[in-house]
C-alpha cells in the first residue's frame, strides 16, 4: 500500500509536467531560487526514501524472519554502545550534508538589494493591491470566477479560483523587488513557480524578491488564513518582454488620466446603476451578499437598512473611509470615482431601496481630492 | 522516602463543586466583557459574582477540610511531600506564566519598536509609519490617534524604588517568621509574619498610588501603546498575585494564632512563604526591566 | 456530609461507591482514568465528524455543503477538539490508569486535586462547543488563531474562546502537577528512576513540558483578550505591538505542545513492543536521554512554523538547524524500537500491530518533518496541504494508533477480559488502510499547490483530494469497530489471567485482572 504509493511518487517526479491535473511532486518553477528548492526538495526527498528504506527494510526482515510462528527464540541482548553510537553520529551526518545547500539557498533567498523595480503589494480582504513605487500605478487585483461556477451552476473555467481582473504586470528577467504589507489581517503572497511565499503583516514591511526569466502567466493563492474568503483570494503575475512592460505601464498611465476626467462628466442613473451592480458583485457582495441582506451578527445588512437608505454622506462617508476595527474597509483609494458614485448609488436603489438618490462621480472625486492634502 | 500508608482521601465533592463554580466564572466574564462591547449581559456580572462566592466558599470549605485532615495527622511525611512538590511545580508554572510577558517586553523592545522605527533588518517597515521614531521608553506611537502615548513614564527612583525595599525586606520578615515558628517563639511569628502582611499592604497600597498617578497626570494607561500594554500586564499581574500572597499570608497568619502549625508541621505557612519569595522575585525583575531600564 | 467523609478509613479496602456520585466525587485514579478515556472518546468523535465535514465539502470542487464562514469554525473546531479534547486527556487517562500501578502506588499523589483537573474539562468543552450557537458562531481563525484575525477581526465568540483556553491550561496544569509528584514521590520502595517504566518516564518529562508551556499559552490568549476588550496593543502595530509576536508566544507553548502529543505515544510504543518481541527493550537508558533531549530541543524550535513571516536570516538558520537536530534524538527512538524486534520471538496481537504502524507511519511523517524543517523548502510546503499530511501522520496514526494500542494492551487489565481478538484485527486494518487512504494523498496535492484551510479548490487537485476524502469516511467509520470491541470485552469475554500476556514486564502485571478497585495500599518490593 506505502510502497505503490511512494512508487507512485518516485515516477511521478520524474515527469513532473507530465498531466497537469494529476501533479504529484513539487512544482520545478521558473527561477533559479525555485530551481535551486526543487533540487534540494528532491535531494531531502530522497534522503528520506533512501533513511526509510533502511530502517523499514530491517523492520519488515525480523518481522518476516524473527516472528514465534516461525519458531524464532528471544535473543537477550538489550544494549550496545558502539551500536548507539553510530546511530546518533550517522543521522547527524546526514543532516549536516543537508543543512550546507539549504543554508546556502537560504542566503541566495534573503538578499533583496539591487532591484529594478519595487512593487508594493499589500493584502485586503480579499483582494491584492499592487503598487509601483514611483511609478504612480496603483490598483486593485480581485478574483473573477464567478459565483454560479463556486456554487456548481456553471461549468467550472480552466482557471477556476486562480483568474482575477487585474493580474501584476512585471518585466522578464528584471529583478522585482516586492514589499509586502497588509491592512487588515495576516495574508501571505505565494506565487509557486516564482518560489516566493511571504507573509503580509499589517503595520509591518517584508522584502521578497524574484527574477523570472520567461514571460508567461503564473498563478498562486493567499496562504495564510484571512477569514472568509480566504480560498478565494488569487493571485496571477503576467510576466512580459521588459517592451511589452513599457507599453503596459504607459497605458496604465493613460488610463489613470482617463479616469480623471471621466470623473467630471455627469453620469445617468441607469448607467451609474449598471456599473454600480458590476463593482458591488465584485467588492461588496463577498460580504453583504448579493440580495444585500449580509449574515445576521457578522456582515450587516444593506437592504432596508440605515445605512443605505438614511443620511447619505454618511453612507458616503462609511463607503469612502471604512469603519476601523470591523471588515468594513475603506475604498477611497480602491475604487475610481466612478465605480464609488456608481456602487453608492446601487447600494441606495437596489433590492428595495428606492431611495432615488443619485450620487455624481464629480462629487467623489471632490471627497478624495480633500483627503489627498 | 519512607512510606507508610499514604492517605487517599475518600469521595469529595468539592472538586466538581469548584469546577462548576469556575464554570460560572468563566462564562460570567466572557459574557460580561462582550457586554462591555454590546451594552447587554448583566447577566454576566451575576454569572461572575455568584461564581466568585461560590469559589471563595468552596476554597474555604475545602482548605478547612484539608487542615482538619491534617490536624488528624493524616498526612504522612510522604503526604507532605507531595504537597511540596505539588506547590513548587505551581511556582514554576506562574514563573513560565510571567516569563510569557516578560518574552512580549524584550520582542517589543528589542524587535518590533525599532522596525517600525526604520532600524534593523525589517526597517523598511517606517514605510507605513512616516515619521515615527522608535524610542523606549515609548512615548510617542505609530499612529498617536489610535493609541495616543504617555507625557511621561513613572520615575523609577520614587514609589517603585520604595516598593522594592519593602517587598524585599518583607522577604526577610517572612524569613524571621520561618525562623521564630521553628524556634516555636509565638510572640515572634506573630510579630514578623503580621509586618510581613503590613509590608504587603503597603505594597499595594503604593502600586493603587502609582496607578492613579499614570492614569491621571501621567496618561500612560492600558490604551497608550505597547509600553502601556506591557507596564500594566506585568505590574497588575504582580500586583494580583501580592494581593493574593498577602490573602494567604493572613489565612495563615490567622492559623498561626490559632496554633496549628508545630515546628516541624508547617507546610501550610512555608507554602505561604515561597510563594511570597517568588512574587518578591518577580518584582525584581520588573523593577529592573520595567521600570528602570 | 464531609463529616462520613473524613469518618471511612481508608486503609481498609472498599469497592467504589454506586451510582453516578462515583463518577463526580470520586479520588480513585482508575476511575478518572476511565473519565478521561470516555471524556476523549466522546471529544474524538465530534472531532472526527467535524473532519468529515470538512473532507465531505473537499470531496469536490466547488461549495457542495457548507460555506466558507462554517467551513472556517469547522477547521478551527477540528484542530482544537483533536488536540486538546481527544489526543491530551486520552494521555492524561491512560497515566491516571497505569502510572500509579507502575512505580507502586496506592494511588495519584494529590487524589482529590486529581478529580477536579477531570471535571474542569467538560465544563471547558461545553463552553467551547456552546460557541456555535452564538452570534456571529464560533471560533474561525485556525487552531493557531493568529492575531489580528483572532482579535480585531474575531467574532465576539472568542472572549469565551479564550475563557475555555484558560480553564483547559488550569486542568492541564494540575494533572501535569499530579503526575509530577506522582513519580517523584510515590514510587515504590526499589523502584528507582532507572528501573521507570519508559512510559512514566516519557510522561514525567511531557508532564514537565506541560507545566512550563501551559502557562505561556493562557499569557498569550490574556493578551489577546486586553487586546480585543481593554485597548492593549501587543499585537497591534499602530501601537508599537506585532502581530508576529502573537506568533512567537503561541509557538512557543505550540511546539512543545505536538512532543506533549507524542512522547507518551512513545512511552507506550516502549511498553508494548518488548512485550510481544518477547525481548527487554534496546537500549533503556538510550531512550531516556534522547526523550529528554527531544523535550529540551522542543523549546528551541518553535519558529520552524513561521519560516516565511518574514524573519532575519540568522534567526532562520538557527531554527532550521535546531529543529534539523530533533531527528537525531528521534532516529535513536526508531532504531531502539527496530533492534528491540530484531531477534526477537514476535506475535502480531493487536496492540502490537498498532505499535509496529505507528513506527512506521509516524516515521514517515517526521521524515516529512524534516523535510519541512530546511527553511527554504518550507517556502514552498508552507501552509499547503504537505504540512497537514506531515501533522496528520505524527498525530493521527503517530498519537492516536499508540492510544489505540495502549487500550488493546491495557484493556485486559482493566476489564479482566480478553478484547475479541479478531475483530480488534478487523479494526486495525480498517483503520489502517484508511489512514493512509486519507493522508498520504495529501503530500500530493499539498506538493502540488493546495493551500490549506480552503473550502475550494483549483481543478487540478481534484483527483486526490477525492481519494483523501473516501479514506477519511473509511477511518471514521472504523472506529466505529473500535467502539464496539471495547464495549464488548467490557461487558464480558474470556477472563484474562493476571499476567496477560507472555510474560511481560511491570507492576501492572502483577496484580490480578481486573486491577482491583485499590492497588498496592502497601508497597510493593522493587528487585
Ligand atoms: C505529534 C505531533 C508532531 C510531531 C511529533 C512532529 C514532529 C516534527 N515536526 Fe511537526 N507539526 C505538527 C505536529 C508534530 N510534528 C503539527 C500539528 C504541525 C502544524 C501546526 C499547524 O500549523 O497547524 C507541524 C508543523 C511542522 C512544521 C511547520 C510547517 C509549516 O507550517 O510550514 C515543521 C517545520 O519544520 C515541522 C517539523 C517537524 C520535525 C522536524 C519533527 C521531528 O520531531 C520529527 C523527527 C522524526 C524523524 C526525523 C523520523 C525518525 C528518524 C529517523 C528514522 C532517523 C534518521 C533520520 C534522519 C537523519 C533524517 N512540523
Ligand atoms: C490529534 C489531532 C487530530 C486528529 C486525530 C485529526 C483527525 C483527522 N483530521 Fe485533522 N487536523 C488537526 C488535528 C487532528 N486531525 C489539526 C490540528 C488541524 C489543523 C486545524 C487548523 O488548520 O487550524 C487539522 C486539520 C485537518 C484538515 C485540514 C483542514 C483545512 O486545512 O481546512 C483536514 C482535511 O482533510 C483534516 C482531516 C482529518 C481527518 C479526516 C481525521 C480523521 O482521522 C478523523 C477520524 C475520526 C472520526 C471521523 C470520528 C470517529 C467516527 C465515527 C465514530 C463514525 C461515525 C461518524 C459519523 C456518524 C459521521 N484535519
Ligand atoms: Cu488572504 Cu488568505
Ligand atoms: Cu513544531
Amino acid at each position: 500500500m506505502k510502497a505503490a504509493l511512494i512508487l507512485l511518487l518516485v515516477s511521478a517526479s520524474n515527469v513532473p509536467y507530465a498531466r497537469a491535473e494529476w501533479q504529484l511532486n513539487m512544482r520545478r518553477g521558473v527561477t533559479d531560487i525555485s530551481h535551486s528548492i526543487f533540487d534540494l526538495h528532491m535531494l531531502i526527498f530522497w534522503v528520506c526514501v533512501a533513511i526509510a528504506v533502511v530502517v523499514f527494510g530491517v523492520m519488515f526482515w525480523s518481522i518476516f524472519h524473527h516472528r514465534k510462528s516461525r519458531g524464532a527464540k528471544a535473543h537477550n541482548f538489550h544494549e550496545n554502545t558502539l551500536v548507539e553510537i553510530i546511530w546518533t553520529l550517522a543521522p547527524f551526518a546526514i543532516l549536516i550534508a543537508m543543512a550546507i545547500p539549504a543554508t546556502a539557498t537560504l542566503v541566495k533567498m534573503y538578499d533583496p538589494s539591487d532591484a529594478d523595480l519595487d512593487i508594493q503589494v499589500t493584502g485586503y480582504q480579499w483582494k491584492w493591491r499592487y503598487q509601483y513605487l514611483g511609478q504612480e500605478v496603483d490598483f486593485f487585483s480581485n478574483t473573477i470566477t464567478p459565483s454560479e461556477q463556486i456554487n456548481n451552476q456553471a461549468p467550472k473555467s480552466e482557471h477556476y479560483l486562480l483568474e482575477v481582473d487585474n493580474p501584476l504586470v512585471i518585466p522578464a528577467g528584471k529583478k522585482i523587488r516586492f514589499l509586502i504589507t497588509s491592512v487588515d489581517v495576516i495574508h501571505s503572497w505565494w506565487v509557486p513557480d516564482f518560489a516566493v511565499k511571504k507573509d503580509a503583516i499589517p503595520g509591518f514591511i517584508n522584502e521578497s524578491w524574484t527574477n523570472v526569466p520567461e514571460p508567461g502567466i503564473y498563478r498562486g493563492q493567499c496562504t495564510e488564513l484571512c477569514g472568509k474568503n480566504h480560498g478565494f483570494m488569487p493571485i496571477v503575475v503576467d510576466v512580459r518582454t521588459p517592451a511589452d512592460y513599457e507599453l503596459w505601464l504607459a497605458q496604465m498611465k493613460n488610463r489613470k488620466a482617463e479616469e480623471q476626467s471621466s470623473a467630471q462628466q455627469s453620469m445617468s442613473m441607469e448607467a451609474l446603476m449598471e456599473k454600480g451592480e458590476a463593482v458591488y458583485i465584485s467588492s461588496c457582495a463577498a460580504c453583504h451578499q448579493l440580495n444585500g441582506e449580509g449574515i445576521p451578527n457578522v456582515f450587516p445588512a444593506l437592504n432596508g437598512s440605515l445605512i443605505a437608505t438614511g443620511d447619505i454622506s454618511q453612507h458616503i462617508d462609511l463607503v469612502l473611509n471604512g469603519k476601523t476595527g470591523t471588515a468594513m474597509q475603506a475604498f477611497r483609494e480602491q475604487l475610481s470615482a466612478v465605480d464609488l458614485a456608481a456602487v453608492i448609488t446601487y447600494e441606495r436603489n437596489a433590492w428595495n431601496n428606492n431611495t432615488g438618490d443619485k450620487v455624481e462621480p464629480a462629487a467623489i472625486d471632490e471627497l478624495k481630492m480633500a483627503a489627498k492634502q | 522516602m519512607s512510606h507508610e500508608t499514604y492517605y487517599v482521601p475518600a469521595q469529595s465533592r468539592w472538586p466538581i463543586l469548584a469546577s462548576i463554580a469556575l464554570f460560572l466564572l468563566a462564562y460570567g466574564a466572557g459574557t460580561l466583557i462582550n457586554g462591555l462591547k454590546t451594552e447587554t449581559g448583566n447577566i454576566g456580572l451575576v454569572l461572575v459574582l455568584s461564581g466568585t462566592l461560590m469559589m471563595a466558599l468552596i476554597l474555604f470549605g475545602w482548605f478547612r477540610h484539608i487542615i482538619n485532615e491534617s490536624m488528624e495527622g493524616k498526612f504522612s511525611p510522604q503526604a507532605d511531600l507531595s504537597f511540596r512538590w505539588g506547590m513548587s511545580w505551581f511556582i514554576f508554572s506562574e514563573i513560565m506564566f510571567f516569563i510569557a510577558f516578560f518574552g512580549a517586553l524584550f520582542y517589543v523592545r528589542t524587535l518590533a519598536v525599532p522596525w517600525l522605527g526604520g532600524e534593523g533588518e525589517k526597517g523598511v517597515s517606517n514605510m507605513l509609519w512616516e515619521g515615527f521614531v522608535a524610542e523606549w521608553p515609548l512615548l510617542t506611537t505609530p499612529d498617536m490617534q489610535q493609541f495616543p502615548g504617555a507625557k511621561a513614564v513613572i520615575d523609577p527612583w520614587h514609589l517603585p524604588l520604595i516598593n522594592t525595599a519593602i517587598l524585599i525586606s518583607s522577604s526577610f520578615t517572612i524569613t524571621l517568621a520561618h525562623h521564630a515558628l521553628k524556634a516555636e517563639r509565638r510572640t515572634a511569628i506573630v510579630l514578623w509574619q503580621g509586618l510581613t502582611i503590613l509590608l504587603g499592604i503597603t505594597f499595594l497600597s503604593l502600586q493603587v498610588i502609582e496607578y492613579a498617578e499614570a492614569y491621571q497626570e501621567l496618561g500612560l494607561t492600558l490604551h497608550s501603546g505597547v509600553y502601556g500594554a506591557t507596564f500594566f500586564m506585568l505590574t497588575g499581574f504582580h500586583g494580583l498575585h501580592v494581593t493574593m500572597g498577602t490573602l494567604m499570608l493572613i489565612i495563615t497568619w490567622l492559623r498561626v494564632l490559632k496554633g496549628h502549625f508545630t515546628p516541624d508541621n508547617h507546610f501550610g505557612f512555608e507554602a505561604v512563604a515561597w510563594y511570597w519569595h517568588f512574587v518578591d522575585v518577580v518584582w525584581v525583575g520588573l523593577f529592573l526591566f520595567v521600570y528602570v531600564f | 456530609m464531609m463529616n462520613t467523609m473524613t469518618k471511612v478509613s481508608h486503609t481498609e479496602h472498599h469497592g467504589p461507591a454506586s451510582g453516578l456520585g462515583r463518577w463526580f466525587f470520586t479520588t480513585n485514579h482508575k476511575d478518572i482514568g476511565t473519565l478521561y478515556l470516555w471524556f476523549s472518546f466522546t471529544m474524538f468523535l465530534i472531532g472526527g465528524c467535524m473532519a468529515l465535514m470538512i473532507r465531505a465539502e473537499l470531496f469536490q470542487p466547488g461549495l457542495q455543503l457548507i460555506q466558507p464562514e462554517f467551513f472556517n469554525q469547522m477547521t478551527t473546531m477540528h484542530g482544537l477538539i483533536m488536540v486538546f479534547g481527544a489526543v491530551m486527556p486520552a494521555f492524561v487517562g491512560l497515566a491516571n490508569w497505569m502510572l500509579p500501578i507502575m512505580v507502586g502506588a496506592p494511588d495519584m499523589a494529590l487524589p482529590r486535586m486529581n478529580n477536579w483537573s477531570f471535571w474542569i474539562l467538560p465544563f471547558a468543552f461545553a463552553m467551547m462547543l456552546s460557541t456555535f450557537f452564538m452570534d456571529g458562531g464560533a471560533p474561525n481563525f485556525g487552531w493557531t488563531f493568529y492575531a489580528p484575525l483572532s482579535t480585531t477581526y474575531a467574532p465576539p465568540s472568542v472572549t469565551y474562546f479564550i475563557f475555555a483556553v484558560h480553564m483547559m491550561g488550569i486542568s492541564s496544569i494540575m494533572g501535569a502537577i499530579n503526575i509530577i509528584a506522582t513519580i517523584l514521590n510515590m514510587r515504590a520502595p526499589g523502584m528507582t528512576m532507572m528501573k521507570l517504566p519508559l512510559f512514566v518516564w516519557t510522561w514525567l518529562i511531557t508532564a514537565f513540558l506541560l507545566i512550563a508551556v501551559m502557562p505561556v499559552l493562557a499569557g498569550v490568549v490574556t493578551m489577546m483578550l486586553t487586546d480585543i476588550h481593554f485597548g492593549t496593543s501587543f499585537f497591534n502595530a499602530a501601537g508599537g505591538g506585532d502581530p508576529v509576536l502573537f506568533q512567537h508566544v503561541f509557538w512557543f507553548f505550540g511546539h512543545p505542545e505536538v512532543y506533549i502529543m507524542i512522547l507518551p505515544a512513545f512511552g507506550i510504543v516502549s511498553e508494548i513492543i518488548p512485550t510481544f518481541a518477547r525481548k527487554r527493550l534496546f537500549g533503556y537508558s538510550s531512550m531516556v536521554y534522547a526523550t529528554s533531549s527531544i523535550a529540551f530541543l522542543s523549546f528551541i524550535v518553535w519558529v520552524h512554523h513561521m519560516f516565511t513571516v518574514g524573519l532575519p536570516l540568522m534567526g532562520e538558520l538557527f531554527f532550521m538547524y535546531a529543529t534539523m537536530l530533533i531527528a537525531v534524538p528521534t532516529g535513536v527512538k526508531v532504531f531502539n524500537w527496530v533492534a528491540t524486534m530484531f531477534r526477537g520471538s514476535m506475535t502480531f496481537e493487536t496492540p502490537m500491530l498498532f505499535a509496529i504502524a505507528f513506527v512506521v507511519l509516524f516515521t514517515i511523517g517526521g521524515l516529512s518533518g524534516l523535510m519541512l524543517a530546511i527553511a527554504p523548502a518550507d517556502f514552498q510546503y508552507h501552509d499547503t496541504y504537505f504540512v497537514v499530511a506531515h501533522f496528520h501522520y505524527v498525530l493521527v496514526p503517530g498519537a492516536v494508533f499508540a492510544i489505540m494500542a495502549g487500550v488493546y494492551y491495557w484493556l485486559p487489565k482493566w476489564t479482566g477480559h480478553y478484547y475479541p481478538e479478531t475483530l480488534g484485527k478487523v479494526h486495525f486494518w480498517c483503520s489502517f488502510i484508511g489512514v493512509n487512504l486519507t493522508f498520504f494523498p495529501m503530500h500530493f496535492i499539498g506538493l502540488a499547490g493546495m493551500p490549506r484551510r480552503v473550502p475550494d479548490y483549483a481543478l487540478q487537485f481534484a483527483d486526490f483530494n477525492m481519494v483523501a476524502s473516501i479514506g477519511a469516511f473509511i477511518f471514521g467509520f472504523s472506529q466505529l469497530i473500535f467502539l464496539v470491541v471495547v464495549i464488548k470485552t467490557i461487558r464480558g469475554g474470556s477472563p484474562a489471567t493476571a499476567e496477560v500476556w507472555d510474560e511481560p514486564h511491570g507492576l501492572e502485571w502483577t496484580i490480578p485482572s481486573p486491577a482491583p478497585y485499590h492497588t498496592f495500599s502497601t508497597p510493593p518490593e522493587v528487585k
